[in-house]
């Protein structure tokens, strides 16, 4: 009985790296409807960016809040750059174009802080006092600062005039337009903030699995499982969806089909509730005209 | 088309023709081998171009159904001693079954959601491979090594002999030839429209008698079937079948290859073959610390220079040079939901 | 008659010694010439495994480094390496592009043991010398079938009996519990514990789980272990999950008899990062002197090394033992290279390698490099090391023939 609690507690730790980065995704998706598939390699290119200021000497939070503005204005630069030429063209030459900064931020960060694995400090280390048996104080710290983020997001979208302009702009650019949002900027500032999210995620995810170019890459298949179980449009819902994927997988991988076949009976598991709830468990369906 | 254009295709048809048959002899074996991979690649784009391009179901999986055509004809050929030609009909058979099957759930899923299951599927495929039930089959994480076909007979055009290589070049360049004149069939009359008016205008066209799901899933199998003959050329041409060899960058590269050469476009996939090919090559020239990022400006570039891909700046620049004729031979681009 | 015999004697003396230097003539295979020598290397510097990149990076330094005092017996080293992102099938690509297109004298160092297994034939049978291959699968020294390949490091099987050995001695009576990479590498450590242990394995193994490169963590698998109630963990993990491996146990508490595979030892890539109180105990065999072992850091050894790396790496990670590997290798290498003198063959290269005997500075007291006709596995001593904290312990004898 233990060992099945602890295995859906080590679960509910990991979940909390895949609802970190689910909500990256469920951010990018609620400002520009497109799904970032760079989102994984720009959080980790924001992870050495924090790495080296904490080499550098810089305190754990000074580094903390100086990254996440740096993702911010990179996201923001990004978008009013590379992908404004983009903006009009077809969904799947915009899935290039991510593919494209996928690989370059990859590429870049190997080069320029190379392929060793890095240590990166947590800013709960062990001995903090909301400690436990099956969680450490890492694992309990970033799962609140999830949550903290996704309150954030949640009362800014629906609260803020701001992020109502966000929103207008991703559903219904035209008449956005009409009614005076700018919505290049927008969409700017919704990859900033997405991209400030994603290195959140980062710098949580890096005390747990080491930092090293590679870090995000096989994080981000389980953080899209869990914005798209959730329903995409539905932050709250990459969160618990993330919690989800992150105990389901621990649970069948240790008592149902064991390790060897966890990759299948994941995609089994994502097609199967795709099929049930096509818009995820808790997305809205979405009705169009003829 | 008047006669006398006609007669230039044809005599620029033929042209075209001799020389990629005196091209092999007048290069080096390993240029070859390279062109055989081109010639691979273009069957595997263009399957994932039937599916995504003019049916607009996008598939981030392709690689898997690659693995499963090249396993497929690498059983076959080390296991039962099948020859190697004899292993392209059991792999389309095979892939178009998983294919069909993948169809169904893609019935409910759209757009990011289908992107997601396919990119599972393209994971999970490298694993099952190595699992340990089958692995008398697969050879688990050895992968089987294949020995390459012989020529059947001799021969020598400007000095230099006919090679498994350049044996393999006609061979592919045979099986290259007849499924881009079954996809030309197939996608230029009813199917073809039948296919894109899915993509564009699904509730109009089921609404017009097309049988959705039937058409959907049959596409899925056949999309999934091209491109495992392509995995089935593969372990020919290369020898070797690894679970390594298929991992999901597999699906990212061929995505990639369909967008460059153009969606829904035929002879496209010959242009994104030769840049998924060659470009990483020319990008480890460029730049020996990063090369990928060369790859992706290069990437990033070419969707400014040609959102629509070479296909679409090919007809883009054919319709300024000649205003006045109809073309009514141009596939349309539409946009995926 | 005095002088007619003298004469004769010098005139013979003359003859001998000049028909001496024309034996010593030159004779060359593609790749070579009087003032180069053509290396080909594939190497994975970007995908999952770029952290071996390191290998070629160094082994690229030394060469440039031997360059620049003269080069071996007057030959420029060109070392061409290409990059196959761990993916055979490019790995495929790449060689064939050294072995038809640049047409170097031979290949070293080619890394992993899928993209090795893919090439295997085709060197065989293209006669290009496959050598030092950087991957410790036991296959590679198999001169009677595949005369043109030749391993380099203690091969994975080895290493894993030196462990069932240590644990048949020290805790006859354990429960053990493995964890291992689902791959080549994964499998062919797991194989050669298990022939140690013999009949006693199928007791004592209480669980045996594996792991994708691609999964984000291991820490499922870690519980798992623990709750089988194995008192000994064999790590079969590259060094990231490695590192996670050891983190998690410390972290749930778990505290078995821990052996770790030679793959993932290096201190500045697993120790520090998991934390170093949390290894104390582990066990690992080595054969090269870590670089971060206090007690080598005043032998003329080290310092040579470091010497390399302050002036031709300076932004090598010195904690990182693919530094030390790679400049080993090398070294390997250009002993062969010696050895072949003028006569820079192909056949005449596998004759050398076939043909060494010698201690390279970086390689722990006691290990050698010796290979023969038979033998082409030119490392096979290792010896067991404990870590304690801060370093770790050599302990015991050193293994191996």
């Amino acid at each position: 009985m233990e060992a099945f609690l602890h295995q859906i507690f080590a679960g509910i730790a990991n979940g909390g790296i895949y609802a970190s980065v689910g909500l990256a995704l469920v951010m990018i998706h609620q400002a520009t409807h497109h799904i970032n598939f760079a989102q994984g390699e720009m959080a980790t290119f924001s992870t050495f960016i924090a790495w080296a200021l904490i080499n550098a000497g810089w305190p754990y939070w000074g580094a903390f809040f100086l990254t996440v503005a740096i993702s911010f204005a990179l996201g923001l630069i990004i978008q009013r750059t590379v992908l404004k030429p983009v903006e009009k063209a077809p969904v799947l030459t915009n899935v290039i174009v991510f593919v494209g900064l996928l690989v370059i931020f990859n590429a870049v960060a190997g080069w320029i802080f190379d392929h060793t694995i890095k240590s990166f400090p947590s800013p709960f280390p062990k001995g903090t006092f909301f400690e436990t048996k099956y969680f450490s104080a890492h694992d309990i710290g970033s799962i609140g600062v999830t949550l903290v983020v996704l309150v954030a997001l949640y009362c800014f979208f629906k609260f803020t005039p701001l992020g109502l302009a966000m929103r207008a702009a991703a559903q219904n650019p035209e008449s956005a337009r009409l009614v005076g949002v700018r919505v290049s900027w927008m969409l700017g500032m919704g990859w900033g903030l997405a991209a400030a999210i994603g290195a959140v995620a980062g710098m949580m995810v890096a005390p747990i699995v080491f930092l090293d170019p590679n870090m995000m890459g096989g994080i981000l298949l389980y953080g899209f499982a869990a914005a798209l179980l959730g329903g995409i449009d539905n932050p709250w819902g990459a969160v618990i969806g993330g919690f989800i994927v992150g105990v389901l997988e621990n649970l069948l991988g240790a008592y149902v089909i064991g390790t060897e076949l966890k990759l299948t009976v994941a995609l089994v598991l994502i097609v199967g509730t795709l099929i049930v709830r096509p818009d995820g468990l808790f997305g809205k369906a979405v009705v169009t005209r003829v | 088309m008047n006669a006398s254009n006609k007669k230039l295709v044809w005599i620029g048809g033929l042209v075209l023709l001799a020389v990629l048959c005196v091209l092999p002899f007048l290069v080096k074996n390993f240029r070859v081998f390279q062109f055989n991979m081109v010639m691979i690649y273009a069957i595997a784009i263009l399957g994932l171009n039937i599916l995504t391009g003019y049916n607009g179901q996008i598939s981030l999986g392709h690689g898997a159904f690659y693995a499963i055509g090249a396993y497929g004809a690498a059983i076959l050929m080390d296991g039962a001693g099948v020859p190697y030609w004899a292993t392209l009909p059991f792999a389309a058979v095979l892939c178009f079954v998983f294919g069909f099957l993948m169809g169904f759930p893609a019935l409910r899923l759209g757009g990011h959601y289908l992107a997601l299951a396919t990119f599972a599927l393209a994971l999970a495929v490298p694993q099952m491979l190595k699992y340990k039930k089958i692995e008398h089959l697969t050879g688990g994480v050895q992968g089987i090594v294949l020995s390459k076909p012989e020529p059947p007979f001799e021969l020598s055009i400007l000095g230099q002999p006919l090679s498994a290589d350049r044996w393999l070049y006609f061979y592919t360049l045979f099986v290259l030839l007849i499924m881009f004149l079954i996809a030309w069939r197939l996608l230029r009359g009813r199917v073809g429209r039948a296919l894109v008016a899915i993509r564009d205008h699904p509730i109009a066209a089921s609404a017009m008698g097309i049988n959705l799901p039937v058409f959907k899933s049959i596409t899925f199998g056949v999309s999934a079937a091209f491109t495992g003959v392509a995995g089935g050329l593969s372990a020919s041409v290369v020898a070797f079948v690894s679970p390594d060899s298929f991992t999901s960058f597999l699906s990212i590269t061929l995505l990639v290859g369909v967008v460059v050469g153009g969606l829904a476009s035929i002879p496209g996939a010959i242009a994104g073959a030769i840049f998924i090919q060659y470009v990483p090559n020319v990008a480890d020239e460029i730049s020996k610390s990063a090369p990928w990022a060369i790859y992706g400006t290069f990437l990033i570039l070419l969707m400014y220079l040609m959102p629509s891909g070479a296909a679409g700046l090919v007809s883009k620049i054919w319709s300024r040079l000649r205003p006045a004729s109809t073309s009514a031979t141009s596939s349309p681009e539409g946009k995926l939901s | 008659m005095k002088r007619t015999f003298l004469a004769t004697a010098l005139a013979g003396l003359t003859l001998a010694a000049f028909s001496g230097t024309a034996i010593a003539q030159k004779k060359y295979d593609s790749g070579a010439t009087d003032k180069e020598i053509k290396l080909g290397n594939v190497n994975p510097y970007s995908g999952p495994a770029s952290a071996y990149g390191a290998i070629g990076k160094t082994m690229d330094a030394y060469f440039k480094m031997i360059n620049a005092s003269g080069g071996v017996n007057g030959r420029q080293i060109k070392f061409i390496s290409l990059d196959d992102g761990y993916n055979p099938a490019k790995t495929v690509e790449q060689i064939r592009k050294l072995v038809e297109e640049e047409e170097v004298l031979a290949t070293v160092g080619v890394l992993g043991t899928p993209p090795n297994s893919a090439i295997h034939k085709y060197m065989n049978q293209k006669r290009m010398p496959q050598l030092f291959v950087a991957t410790g699968a036991t296959k590679w020294g198999d001169p009677k079938n595949f005369p043109w390949t030749m391993g380099w490091q203690p091969n994975y099987q080895g290493e894993s009996k030196i462990y069932a050995q240590h644990l048949l001695e020290t805790k006859p009576n354990a429960k053990i519990g493995i964890l291992y990479q689902n791959d080549d590498y994964g499998k062919d450590y797991l194989k050669g514990f298990l022939d140690g242990l013999g009949d006693k394995a199928k007791t004592m193994v209480v669980k045996q789980l594996t792991y994708e490169v691609t999964d984000p963590t291991i820490d499922s698998q870690m519980v798992e272990l623990k709750a089988s109630g194995a008192d000994v963990f064999f790590n079969i993990t590259t060094p990231k999950f490695a590192a996670q491996a050891i983190k998690k146990a410390a972290e749930i508490g778990w505290k078995p008899q821990h052996y770790l595979n030679n793959v993932s030892n290096s201190v500045g890539a697993v120790m520090m990062p998991a934390g170093p109180e949390n290894g104390v105990g582990i066990l690992s065999v080595f054969y090269l002197k870590d670089p971060t072992d206090a007690q080598w850091h005043n032998t003329p050894e080290y310092k040579e090394w470091l010497g390399f790396m302050q002036k031709h790496m300076p932004t090598g990670d010195l904690k990182d033992l693919n530094h030390v590997f790679g400049y080993t290798m090398a070294q390997g290498v250009v002993q062969v290279l010696k050895q072949a003198g003028n006569e820079l063959t192909r056949a005449n290269i596998m004759k050398q390698a076939a043909n060494i005997d010698m201690n390279l500075p970086m390689l722990l007291p006691g290990v050698n490099v010796k290979t023969g006709p038979d033998d082409f596995y030119p490392i096979e001593r290792g010896q067991l090391a404990r870590w304690n904290g801060k370093t770790w312990v050599l302990e015991g004898k050193v293994f191996g023939r």
